[in-house]
């Protein structure tokens, strides 16, 4: 198992595959990766959560973001197998029992997408955001979301949606 | 990206055991600078150590009256960190100036420190670059050298020193805390970061075996005069071009004690002790500021498209010793420069 992982250099592990467990969206899974799969490709291409989006693949646009361990991070510049344990929550795991959360919802009511490439990284950065409870203001909002790029520039739209739902809470 | 081991660290001591068996491996905390240039063929280490479950994650009060941040600190929660805030306003601003929420909450501050240059030419594999390659030569002092370096520059590089939070550091004065096979060692800022010279592919003072395990603060915070100034092509998300942080210890509208740091500009924070003296005494004026700019700036040396760095570098000082000696600080929400 993955946790009990060589941690010195007699007991090296060879480039293959490791095992690596994950709470995914609240579920535990268990997959094999090589150690240079990175954690979005990881949720894309072994796990199937095709929502969590490729941008730039260098941490230049925030279509990537997931949470982990309730923080949101750019799921291209960190390895699967370095959050062995952690729990990750992507766009797939906010709606319960077919209802929206209320980003999402927000997101739908301010119009805050055109071709909705951004917008899952959108929301999770959005659900950080609240976490963290830094950002009040909208000049706060704009400058704690800056890590998400829109290319339909749907900022406003964003803005208000977050709003919506710090009002709420 | 290209192919490696992985391994963990179990601690200090095992990590420096395992960088030291193997000339090819590399530590990984954030991951946020190491995986992109793997991602561009730029760094290719064989193997990564993941040294991110070691236990360099607290912030504690030193002896003296000053701060002892681990290496695996994210810079978010040192940012938001109340001691941080408190008596250290111009690092938390500094990080919060720099990259994005989601980015700051991975980058470590030990990875910050060692996080390498965005030159174009070092990303660009098909360019020559002395940086990646010694000896290949340095494509931009011809080249495009917009956000390249106007202090401190050699014929063999003309790179700057990327980081936000490194600026607030050099003008704390903060000291290096590192390990190595030889033992434990302290290094001040100043000496932390290297000039290019001739040999600009090390970009620190950092032994290969070592690895840094805390960023020690002296007391001294300047937490009522301060300020960190950021000018770049974007309002947020962007590297400096130019970036000035400032801590001056006021007496009325007299100044007792000045330090300011430049980052944007050259290999590393840059300071100038002259610049500082000729503020210490003096009263807290524009004619003063320039003054100081004016020394800062004397050997500062534009290439063909970053020349306009050295009047933005100038207004930048003024406009930030201004900030500082009025106490009112930039904010890094609203981006209007009071
Ligand atoms: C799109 C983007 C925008 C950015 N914008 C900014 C910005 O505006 N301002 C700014 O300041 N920064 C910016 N950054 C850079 C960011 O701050 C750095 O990438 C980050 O601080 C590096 O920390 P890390 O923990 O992720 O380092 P890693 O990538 O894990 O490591 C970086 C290097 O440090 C070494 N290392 C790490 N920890 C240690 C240690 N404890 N001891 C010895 N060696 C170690 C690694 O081996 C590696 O060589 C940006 C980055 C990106 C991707
Ligand atoms: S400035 Fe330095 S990093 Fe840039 S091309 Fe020249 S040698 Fe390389
Ligand atoms: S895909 Fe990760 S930031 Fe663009
Ligand atoms: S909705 Fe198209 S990129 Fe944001």
């Amino acid at each position: 198992m993955a946790r009990a992982l060589a941690t010195t250099q007699t007991t090296l592990l060879p480039p293959g595959k490791i095992s690596v467990e994950l709470v995914v969206n609240g579920v535990e899974t268990k997959f094999d990766v090589a150690p240079w799969t990175t954690l979005l490709d990881a949720l894309r291409e072994r796990l199937d959560l095709t929502g969590t989006k490729k941008g730039c693949d260098h941490g230049q646009c925030g279509a990537c973001t997931v949470l982990v361990d309730g923080r949101r991070i750019n799921s291209c510049l960190t390895l699967a197998v370095m959050k062995d344990g952690a729990k990750v929550t992507t766009i797939e795991g906010l709606a319960t029992d077919g209802a929206l959360h209320p980003m999402q919802q927000a997101f739908i009511d301010h119009d805050a997408f055109q071709c909705g490439y951004c917008t899952p990284g959108q929301i999770c950065s959005a659900m950080g955001l609240i976490a963290e409870g830094k950002a009040k203001t909208p000049d706060e909002i704009r400058e704690m979301m800056s890590g998400n790029i829109c290319r339909c520039a749907a900022y406003p739209n964003i803005v208000a949606a977050i709003q919506q739902v710090m009002g709420a809470s | 990206m290209i192919n490696f081991q992985y391994t963990r660290a179990s601690d200090v001591s095992d990590a420096v055991r395992q960088i030291a068996a193997d000339p090819t491996a590399k530590f990984i905390a954030g991951g946020t600078n190491l995986l992109d240039l793997m991602k561009e063929d730029v760094e290719h280490p064989t193997r990564l150590i993941d040294i991110t479950r070691l236990p360099l994650t607290k912030v504690e009060e030193t002896a003296t009256g000053g701060l002892r941040i681990g290496a695996l600190v994210p810079n978010s929660d040192l940012a938001w960190h109340a001691a941080i805030t408190q008596r250290y306003p111009v690092l938390a601003s500094a990080i919060l100036a720099g990259a994005s929420a989601q980015l700051r909450n991975m980058a470590s501050t030990g990875g910050n420190l060692l996080q390498r240059t965005r030159c174009f030419y070092f990303y660009d594999t098909a360019t020559p670059c002395n940086k990646r390659e010694l000896g290949s030569g340095c494509s931009a002092i011809k080249g495009i050298n917009r956000i390249n370096a106007i202090l401190g520059t050699s014929d063999a590089c003309i790179a700057t020193h990327p980081s936000d939070m490194c600026v607030a550091l050099a003008v704390l004065e903060a000291r290096i805390h590192v390990a190595g096979p030889g033992g434990e060692r302290i290094v001040p800022f100043a000496d932390f970061h290297r000039l290019p010279g001739e040999t600009p592919e090390q970009d620190t003072n950092l032994d290969a075996n070592e690895i840094v395990t805390a960023v020690e603060l002296p007391a001294e915070g300047f937490a009522r005069n301060y300020t960190y100034l950021k000018i770049r092509d974007r309002l947020s998300y962007a590297f400096a071009l130019v970036s000035v942080a400032v801590g001056l210890e006021m007496d009325g509208t007299t100044i007792r004690q000045a330090r300011f740091a430049l980052g944007g500009v050259a290999h590393k924070p840059w300071r100038d002790p002259s610049a500082e003296a000729a503020l210490n005494g003096q009263v807290a004026s524009p004619e003063n500021f320039r003054r100081a700019a004016d020394l800062a700036l004397r050997d500062a040396k534009g290439f063909e498209h970053n020349a306009f760095k050295i009047e933005l570098a100038r207004r930048t000082i003024v406009r930030a010793l201004t900030q500082a000696s009025r106490g009112t600080p930039q904010s890094q929400s609203n981006k209007k420069i009071a």
